[in-house]
Order: structure tokens, then C-alpha cells, then sequence
């Protein structure tokens, strides 16, 4: 039977405030274990939570980048487990009236476009960290005990849930891409998924197509990339289809992804269900947003993703892939205009950053902010290619070094002799010597065999390493093969 | 008149990580059942219509304090008062064979 | 001069000022006095004299500079749930076995600057849950008027060591009633602020919605000096209410005239002592001759107030409490794994009105039950609180007691949840409601004292303070009948 994926994404991300939700510790990620803590984060008796105002902003900057509604009235309330992660016996988060709501990200898949709802956005502290000791799959079940950082713990979250709107695994991907594009163009999070500073859970239920009622949903978790939940969510729909089709019974429970052996497995039934008695908590007040500040906000947002497309694809004639590619971060897009600013091509700076740019960056698993030349430097190397100073072939060989050295790109053609061959009189002894050295293929050529002469050409490449201008080259060529 | 069982006493130990002897389960079965009853004369108020008043001070919103980064307690201080520690971490026994 | 333990704490101050007397020796009379009523009253969990000198030394250093307190150098006592760095601090609780807070409660750290001399931290009911001080894990405090009977609670220890001439003055915590019961019981001065008067910045949760900070006091004056100290926004805490602090001491001794003052009949329906009736009812009386108008009022959600309070407290309590879990401090039992060092350790850690709170408001937030206990607890409390805004807009401030009793026999209420709970009947209304409350001795009854309570407008101490100083003037306690400051033929607050 054929059965159609219903998927919903609650996504966690960290703000990227100086200090934490509730006090002053740094937000810092990479600490010494336990350095930045405080009575607040540790919970210590009697201490007592403040509210970042940063941490709002930054959280009603998303929401309406989201499209969302903000509250005009929400609270903090306490979310009531045990964990050795959590000091405080409850995470503060908030329950039935969260910051904003009723939001929505548009995904295109395909040349069509669709809307995924955002449900809800809300603020929540993050937990701190858990190593277990003792043993060596790092695994729980075989620790013998295990140690706590709560450097982490306090660390502003705001969670983001969407509708069940999406229908697969690559829309899953498609709005996860998207949405982490808006937050990065707000600003408000790096949203580096190695650092945690990201993170998604889904669920997941099939229904035969046609169907209007939802089947029983499955959450995964433990996704550690976009790449991770597109897979996941491609072996659960596999798998429950199989289940389906035997005429089993989905069973509802919380399946753990494990990337290595590309299956999910179950973590096993808690003997009862969660109970977190949310209650508001009594230490925090209620949020009363004045509609004047979020205005302020709304009007303030910077360009975001969409527009910033459709701009590219209207001002420099970019391909809707080109610029979807390009503007996917908005330090890549901007990185990329910069270029086009100080004389690069659009189109030949569009072709460098998707190739050279990108290649270079995920061969050093490097993101869009750690691109080590300045856009100067990229509009020069494609003007000397531009102006015929050097091949293009020449430009490619020499632009990891410019990155890795900094160096100027004039300087350091120039050092290395690679100034491309133009003129007449320092090529012609060259040629001649191709044509002294190749008498069968002159002979070819003559013979009215013209592809003979690209191979010629390839041999005077050769024989300059690369350095002879290939215009010039052929012409010359075709001239003396004429005498 | 509510009745809480034994049942649910244990259910809420449980959730509150409270080991009850068999002995306790029993006291407090009952001596809930009474507080429960007594609490149960709220049944009778007509709160439609009225809100909580989760906060003493009604008039008091947006509380907050500006994003700026203090040192927090240096490390020997933070574990200090841990039962056990290790190399800079708080350390707990092991978790079990759930997550 | 052995005796300046008897000195109010203005008095101390003036002393200390006119240079009549020193900080150390100021000290050193405690320290004699304590090393007499110690061992009966047991009021301290930790009593550390050789801290105290290190204070009084440091007073003296910077004396110069403590020009502007009238409290430096003048020895106090505070309640064993404020967070005092690098001291011991147990809520009366096993499973804060040695936890020595790396950090100072707002009030302890606005009472050092104003030149404390902190002789040790009180008992108190276990995580201030009792009315008695018997469910301390470490030692039952006995009522320096009568050592068979309860100095009331949770803070009962202030209390006692502030009538027994064991500190000068004393912070207590009142989620309940828990400062101005074991006052009323203990014949001194109890004030509760107006929740969001004072920082709760360092004091460790019971129930974070109804917990304020109080002040314990051998005189009204007294009151109005300590509250001034620690009264004040403080950024740590959310709750805390940026409002200008008045002078406190400008509002003793105001005429009582064009007051008036409300009598909640409810509050007479309960089952009052006689002897607590007939010394409230001519203290109320009292004020009339000084000038206040007096009148019935009617508070018809009383009645409700105390299983609101039983609901809402616990329900706070169970969560507040979840932090004590042996990983970051205190107490940790041993277990084979997490789950069990986790029962374990709660299960030694805490006392059975510990255990049977954290159960009862577990209960009432889990699901399937919040809305019929939690959430309509928080509605009654609505109510209740209405009903004093409507009462507090024809009065300038209620009039009641205290407590239903006199101080009750050691043993006598243990075994029986609901009747302890209902020493709280008249106090737990204020803390429901945020209002201030103030219990003032106002007689003996049975030989022991007995508490007139006055509940204000919110943010208006003054006027009860007013009220309080002027019944205090009118209607002081005889020192004729045995206190424990009584000293034959001698005004027990006059050298």
C-alpha cells in the first residue's frame, strides 16, 4: 500500500546572547568544565532566576522573522523531572502561553513552494551536559558513573515547533535548511549544529494515502545533522510501512538515530509516562511585550533569505538555484556581494563562490564565516582572469594557496612567474618548436583534420605550463601552421 | 470526598523520588486522604469566572536585566559543597539502562 | 554592664554612639547570656561566638564609616534558611548536611554593610514546614517563657533567641505565618513585609510566591530600625518591587486619630482561647482610646484560606524541593545507581512533614488533578485576596490574632497534621494575599503571651508600625508576670 509521511519538527536553538537566560554566567560554548557557573545555573538553594532581556529580543526577532504572532501576555513556567543535568529538579520553559505562535516558513522543493506552519516559538533554558565515565562507547548503559558540566546549563533556548505539515523526508530537509537560513539572517543564533547550538527532534506517523486520520507518531531523536534527519526519517518511513503492510501496529515511542549503523533503535519504555506537573513559576513575571517595541523589532528585521533571493536572481541575474545556493548564509551572500561590489562578474563570482569557495571550506569542514580572503581579493583574481592576465586554469591552481597564505593574489602570481604569455614574440619560438616536435599531427591538421589542432593547442598549454594565453596560442598557431 | 490509594501514593512517590517504607505508605494514605478531604471544602467556592492569582504583586511584568557577562564562581568553589567530584566535574553514579 | 543584653536594639545603638559601650562588649554580654539560655532554649543550629568577635572587630575597624546605621555592632541572629557565605546553612534539614553557601543572601549582605554582628543561624521547622520548631532534624527549641512548650514556628528559633535576650534582633522567614506566630508566641515583635519588600535573594525557597523575609524584635521601634535596613529593590530578585523605601522610624509615634480600623468577624469565629480573645479584644480596645475608629468588617473567603494555602504552598514546595537530589550539595546516600542514590537520598534526607508536603503537592500538580487542587487553590486565593482589597479600602488596617493559642505544649500537636495546620488560621490570609502583617504582644494569657496581628495595605508598614508603637506604648507587656527577661523589681528593657 502507499502511505503518505507526516512529519512535525520541534527544533531547539541556542541564542547567541553574552549571558545566560536567568544570570550573568557567559554563554560561551568550549569552556573548562563547571567554569562558568554560578548559584543561579547550579541551582543552589535559595538562588533565584532573572530574565535576560537580550534573550526576549532575540526570541521575538525570530518568531517574527517566522511569521509569528507574539503574545501579548506569556509566562515562565517550570517543567518538573529528574536529571542529573537539570540543578534545578525543573527546566523553565514555558507551557500553555508561549512567547509566539501561529507562524509559518515557506519551502520551494521542486519549483513549487510550499507552507510549513511554525505552531509555536517559546523560551526555555538549556540543561547541562552529562559524560559518562568508565566506558568505551562513551554509551550509558555501560558507564560506570558519570560527570556533569553544567557550563551549558542556563544557556538561552528558544524551541520551535512546527505544524505536521511536512509530507517527506526531503521536506523535512528543505524547511530545516530554510528555517536555520532565517535564524542565521536574524542573527540570534549561529545555529552550528557540532556545538550543539541546534537541534531537532521529529515526529513521524504514516497514513495510507488518502487517509485523513494520523497514524501513531514515533519521535526520533539524537539527529546529529539535517543529512542525519533526512535519513532517519527516510529509514522510518521504511520501516513503518513494513510494519504496516504486515498489518502490525506502529509502536508510539521515542527511537534513537544511530548515524553510524543508519537504523533507529528504541530506547526503551520509561515504566510510566512523564509527568511534568508545569506549573508558572512563581519566581519569574509574566511577559507583557509592549506592541510598540515588537513593532520596532518587526520593522528592524533585515533582509531575509526569500528577499534576499529574489533580489539576487532580479539585480545580478542569477539562476534561482545559483541564488538559493549562495544566500542559504547570509555571511556567504554576503561575502558574495561584496565580491560583485569591488568589480567581479556576477555570474564569474557566482561560479567561484558555489565551486572554489565551497570546496575549499568543506574540505577544512570550515563554515561561511571562517572564508579566509577578503572579497577584494577574489575580484582580483577574476579580473586578471577577466583581463587575460592569467588562465583560468592558472586562477584555480593557485587559489587554495591565496587562501591559505592571504597573500594578494597579484603578489603572488607575480612571484610565482605564472603571468600568462601574451605576447606575440615570447610565444612564437614555442609554437614553432610544437609544430617542429609534432610532424603527424601538423600533418592531420593539414590534411583537414581540424580537431588536430586542440591538440595542438593543449601542447603549447603544456609546454608553458599553462602560462600562454589560449586565444593567442590558436591564432598564432593557425598562422604558422599556414606557412 | 476524594479517596487517594495506596496506589496513588506510591505513583506520587515515585514522581517526587521519594523511597516510602511500607510503613509510610500507609501513614500517608491516610493522613493525605484526611488533608484531601479537608482541602476538598474549596469545591464548594464558585470560582467561575475568576482568575489565579499566581503572583502576590499583580502589577509586576517585564522584569528583566540587561545581556551583560560576569565571571561566575571559580571552579573550586562551584564543587565545593559536591558529594563527589572529578577532575572538575560533579560526579553522579552510574545512569542505569535508560537513556 | 552585664547586662546589655537587655538593651533594645536602639538603645544598644545610642549606647555604642555615645561611646558608653563597646562592640565587643556589647558581645560579650550575649555570649554570657547565651551561654546561660542556650542549653534551654535551644535556638541556635549554629552558634559561633568566635565568628561573631571577628564581626564585632570588624565594626570596630570601620566604625568611622558606619556613621549612618544605627544597627552596627549590635549582635543578631538570623534563621537558618538564609544563605550565609561560607557558614553553615541546613534549613533545619539533614539533607543540607554541611552545605556552606558560596554566597550571601541579600539581606545577610545588607546587614553586614550596616555592620552586623552575626552570632549564628536559628532553628527552624525542616525547610520552615511546621508552626512548632519540632520538625527541625536537629533539635527541638523551647519557649524561653515556658521550655515545655513550643516557641512556635517555622522561626521559632528568632524567635526565642530574640525574647530570650539571646540576640538583639532576628530575621525570620514567613510563608505562613512562620514569623509573626512564633513572635506572637514568644511575646516579641514579628513583622511580615509586603511580599516584594524585601529581597528573597539568597533565602531558600519553601513556597516562592507566599516566602518573605520578616524581622523579630523586642520593640516596635526595633522593627521599624531593621526593616529600614533590609526593606529595598534588589535586581536579584524578579519579584522584588522597585519602590522608594520610606522612613520607617518617622512613622512611630503618629497620632492615632482618623485611623480606623477593621475587625474581620471571621477572624473571632475561629476557636479562639478565651484568655487570646479577651486580650486581643481589649487591645483592640486600647487603640480605640487612642484615637482609631474602629468597625466589623467581614473577609467571607477565610474559611478557604487555609486549604488554599495547604494546596498552594506544597505544590510550590514539592518543586522548589527537587533540587535536593545529592549531585551539587548536601546530602548523598548511597546507591547502586542514579535512580536509587536519588531515593535514598531524599528519603534520608528529609523529615516526615517534609516528605508529607512534597507528597501532597506532587499530588495536586500531577496530572489529571492540577485544575481541581492547584489551579482552583489559585482562584480561591483570588478570592481571598479581594476580599481584603474590598476590606482595606473602608480600613486603614486590619486587627485580629495572631495565633488562636498560646503557646502550645512540646509533643502536643506532632502526630496530628491538621491541627498543626491549623495554627496557621490566622496568619496565612496575609501571605495568600502579599499584605503585610505585624504581631505585636499585646498580653498574657495562661502566663504566657499573647499577639494582637495588624494587616496593612500593601507596601504600607508604616501604618502598622504606627498602630504597634503606639499599642506598645499604651499596653507593654507586665513585666510583673514572669518573661524571660523578667528580672525582679526592674524594667526588663531599662539598664
Amino acid at each position: 500500500m502507499s502511505y503518505e509521511p507526516v512529519i512535525g519538527l520541534e527544533i531547539h536553538v541556542e541564542l547567541g546572547t553574552n549571558s545566560k537566560l536567568f544570570c550573568a554566567c557567559p554563554a560561551e560554548f568550549g569552556a573548562e568544565p563547571n567554569a562558568n557557573t554560578c548559584p543561579v545555573c547550579l541551582g543552589l538553594p535559595g538562588a533565584l532566576p532573572v530574565l535576560n532581556a537580550k534573550a526576549v529580543e532575540y526570541a521575538v526577532r525570530a518568531a517574527l522573522a517566522l511569521n509569528c504572532r507574539v503574545s501579548t501576555f506569556s509566562k515562565f513556567d517550570r517543567k518538573n523531572y529528574f536529571y542529573p543535568d537539570l540543578p534545578k529538579g525543573y527546566q523553565i520553559s514555558q507551557y500553555d502561553l508561549p512567547l509566539a505562535y501561529g507562524g509559518f516558513v515557506e519551502i520551494a522543493l521542486e519549483g513549487s513552494r510550499k507552507r510549513i506552519g511554525i505552531r509555536r516559538v517559546h523560551l526555555e533554558d538549556d540543561a547541562g551536559k552529562l559524560l559518562h565515565e568508565g566506558s568505551p562507547q562513551g554509551t550509558v548503559a555501560e558507564a560506570v558513573s558519570s560527570l556533569v558540566d553544567y557550563n551549558r546549563c542556563g544557556v538561552p533556548l528558544i524551541e520551535i515547533v512546527s505544524e505536521a505539515d511536512l509530507r517527506s523526508p526531503e521536506e523535512a530537509r528543505a524547511y530545516l535548511e530554510e528555517l536555520k537560513s532565517i535564524l542565521q539572517y536574524t542573527g540570534v543564533s549561529d545555529c552550528k549544529m557540532e556545538e550543539g547550538s541546534l537541534r531537532v527532534d521529529c515526529n513521524i506517523s504514516l497514513r495510507p494515502a488518502g487517509e485523513e486520520r494520523l497514524g501513531i507518531p514515533v519521535e526520533l531523536k539524537n539527529l546529529g545533522s539535517f543529512r542525519s534527519a533526512q535519513r532517519a526519517l527516510a529509514y522510518e518511513v521504511t520501516r513503518q510501512a513494513e510494519i504496516l503492510d504486515r498489518g502490525g501496529k506502529v509502536a508510539r515511542e521515542t527511537r534513537h538515530w544511530d548515524e553510524a549503523r543508519s537504523i533507529s533503535v528504541s530506547l526503551r519504555e520509561k515504566e510510566e509516562a512523564q509527568d511534568y506537573r508545569y506549573f508558572p513559576d512563581p519566581d519569574l513575571v509574566p511577559m507583557v511585550p509592549d506592541p510598540e517595541w515588537v513593532w520596532q523589532i518587526k520593522t528592524s528585521l533585515p533582509e531575509l533569505p526569500q528577499q534576499r533571493r529574489e533580489r539576487l536572481v532580479n539585480a545580478y541575474g542569477l539562476s534561482p538555484y545559483d541564488a538559493a545556493v549562495i544566500t542559504a548564509s547570509p555571511v556567504m551572500a554576503d561575502f558574495y556581494e561584496d565580491v560583485v561590489k569591488a568589480g567581479a562578474g556576477a555570474k564569474p563570482a557566482a561560479n567561484w563562490v558555489m565551486g572554489e569557495i565551497f570546496r575549499y571550506l568543506k574540505a577544512r569542514g570550515l563554515e561561511a564565516e571562517d572564508i579566509p580572503i577578503t572579497p577584494g581579493h577574489l575580484a582580483e583574481l577574476l579580473s586578471m582572469v577577466e583581463t587575460g592576465t592569467i588562465s583560468v586554469k592558472i586562477a584555480k591552481s593557485i587559489f587554495d594557496e591565496m587562501c591559505d597564505t592571504r597573500k594578494e593574489p597579484r603578489e603572488l602570481v607575480r612571484a610565482k612567474g605564472l603571468l600568462q604569455i601574451g605576447a606575440e614574440e615570447e610565444l612564437v619560438p614555442v609554437i614553432d618548436g610544437v609544430i617542429a616536435s609534432n610532424p603527424g599531427v601538423v600533418a592531420d591538421y593539414r590534411a583537414g583534420k581540424e580537431r588536430a589542432l586542440g591538440f595542438l593547442v593543449g601542447q603549447v598549454m603544456k609546454a608553458t605550463q599553462g602560462r600562454a594565453n589560449p586565444q593567442l596560442a590558436n591564432r598564432l598557431l593557425v598562422e604558422r601552421l599556414a606557412l | 470526598m476524594v479517596s487517594i490509594t495506596r496506589e496513588d501514593v506510591e505513583h506520587v512517590a515515585r514522581l517526587a523520588r521519594l523511597t516510602l517504607t511500607q510503613q509510610e505508605v500507609q501513614v500517608f494514605t491516610r493522613q493525605l486522604s484526611q488533608i484531601l478531604a479537608h482541602v476538598d471544602t474549596l469545591r464548594q467556592v464558585d470560582v467561575s469566572g475568576v482568575e489565579p492569582t499566581f503572583h502576590a504583586v499583580p502589577d509586576l511584568v517585564n522584569v528583566t536585566r540587561p545581556d551583560v557577562s560576569r565571571p561566575g564562581l571559580p571552579v573550586d568553589e562551584a564543587l565545593a559543597n559536591a558529594p563527589q567530584r572529578s577532575r572538575g566535574y560533579f560526579r553522579v553514579p552510574r545512569m542505569g539502562k535508560e537513556e | 554592664m552585664s547586662e546589655l543584653y537587655r538593651l533594645s536594639v536602639a538603645q544598644a545603638a545610642r549606647a555604642l554612639r555615645a561611646g558608653e559601650v563597646s562592640p565587643g562588649e556589647l558581645l560579650a554580654s550575649y555570649v554570657e547570656r547565651n551561654l546561660e539560655m542556650e542549653q534551654l532554649t535551644h535556638a541556635f543550629i549554629t552558634y559561633d561566638p568566635d565568628r561573631a568577635a571577628k564581626d564585632a572587630q570588624e565594626v570596630t575597624r570601620r566604625w568611622p564609616e558606619l556613621g549612618w546605621s544605627v544597627l552596627a555592632g549590635v549582635p543578631a541572629a538570623i534563621k537558618d534558611n538564609m544563605c550565609t557565605r561560607g557558614l553553615l546553612t541546613t534549613c533545619g534539614s539533614r539533607i543540607l548536611d554541611g552545605f556552606l553557601p558560596p554566597y550571601d543572601a541579600t539581606v545577610v549582605d545588607r546587614l553586614t554593610r550596616a555592620g552586623m554582628v552575626l552570632l549564628g543561624k536559628t532553628n527552624m521547622d525542616e525547610f520552615a514546614m511546621g508552626s512548632s520548631c519540632e520538625s527541625s532534624a536537629y533539635a527541638v527549641t523551647r519557649n524561653p517563657w515556658n521550655p515545655g512548650r513550643v516557641p512556635g514556628g517555622s522561626s521559632g528559633g528568632s524567635a526565642a533567641a530574640v525574647a530570650a535576650g539571646q540576640a538583639a534582633y532576628a530575621l525570620g522567614s514567613d510563608t505562613g505565618g512562620s514569623v509573626r506566630q512564633p513572635a506572637a508566641l514568644c511575646g516579641v515583635v514579628g513583622l511580615k513585609p509586603t511580599y516584594g519588600r524585601v529581597s528573597r535573594y539568597g533565602l531558600v525557597a519553601f513556597a516562592s510566591s507566599l516566602d518573605q523575609v520578616g524581622t523579630f524584635t523586642r520593640s516596635v521601634e526595633d522593627c521599624a530600625l531593621v526593616l529600614q535596613v533590609i526593606a529595598g529593590h534588589d535586581p536579584k530578585d524578579s519579584t522584588s518591587v522597585p519602590r522608594p523605601v520610606p522612613d520607617y522610624r518617622a512613622a512611630l509615634g503618629r497620632d492615632l486619630a482618623g485611623l480606623t480600623l477593621g475587625i474581620p468577624r471571621e477572624y473571632f469565629e475561629v476557636a479562639l482561647d478565651p484568655g487570646v480573645r479577651r486580650q486581643v479584644e481589649e487591645a483592640i480596645h486600647d487603640l480605640e482610646d487612642l484615637g482609631a475608629k474602629v468597625g466589623e468588617c467581614s473577609l467571607p473567603h477565610s474559611e478557604y484560606a487555609l486549604s488554599t494555602y495547604y494546596l498552594i504552598a506544597p505544590a510550590e514546595a514539592s518543586s522548589n524541593l527537587a533540587r535536593y537530589d545529592g549531585v551539587r550539595h548536601g546530602l548523598r546516600s548511597s546507591g547502586d545507581d542514579l535512580e536509587s542514590m536519588y531515593q535514598n537520598t531524599r528519603h534520608q534526607g528529609f523529615g516526615s512533614e517534609v516528605k508529607r508536603r512534597i507528597m501532597l503537592g506532587t499530588y495536586a500538580l500531577s496530572s489529571g488533578y492540577y485544575d481541581a487542587y492547584y489551579l482552583r487553590a489559585q482562584k480561591v486565593r483570588t478570592l481571598v485576596k479581594r476580599d481584603f482589597e474590598l476590606a482595606l479600602e473602608r480600613f486603614d488596617a486590619l486587627v485580629c490574632p495572631t495565633s488562636p493559642t498560646v503557646a502550645f505544649g512540646i509533643g502536643e500537636r506532632v502526630d496530628d497534621p491538621l491541627t498543626m495546620y491549623a495554627s496557621d488560621v490566622l496568619t496565612v490570609p496575609a501571605n495568600l494575599a502579599g499584605l503585610p502583617g505585624l504581631s505585636v504582644p499585646c498580653g498574657l494569657s495562661e502566663g504566657l503571651p499573647v499577639g494582637l496581628q495588624i494587616i496593612g495595605r500593601p507596601f504600607d508598614e508604616e501604618t502598622l508600625l504606627t498602630i504597634g508603637h503606639a499599642l506598645e506604648k499604651h499596653r507593654p507587656l507586665d513585666p510583673e508576670k514572669r518573661g524571660p527577661l523578667y528580672r525582679p523589681g526592674g524594667d526588663p528593657y531599662v539598664l
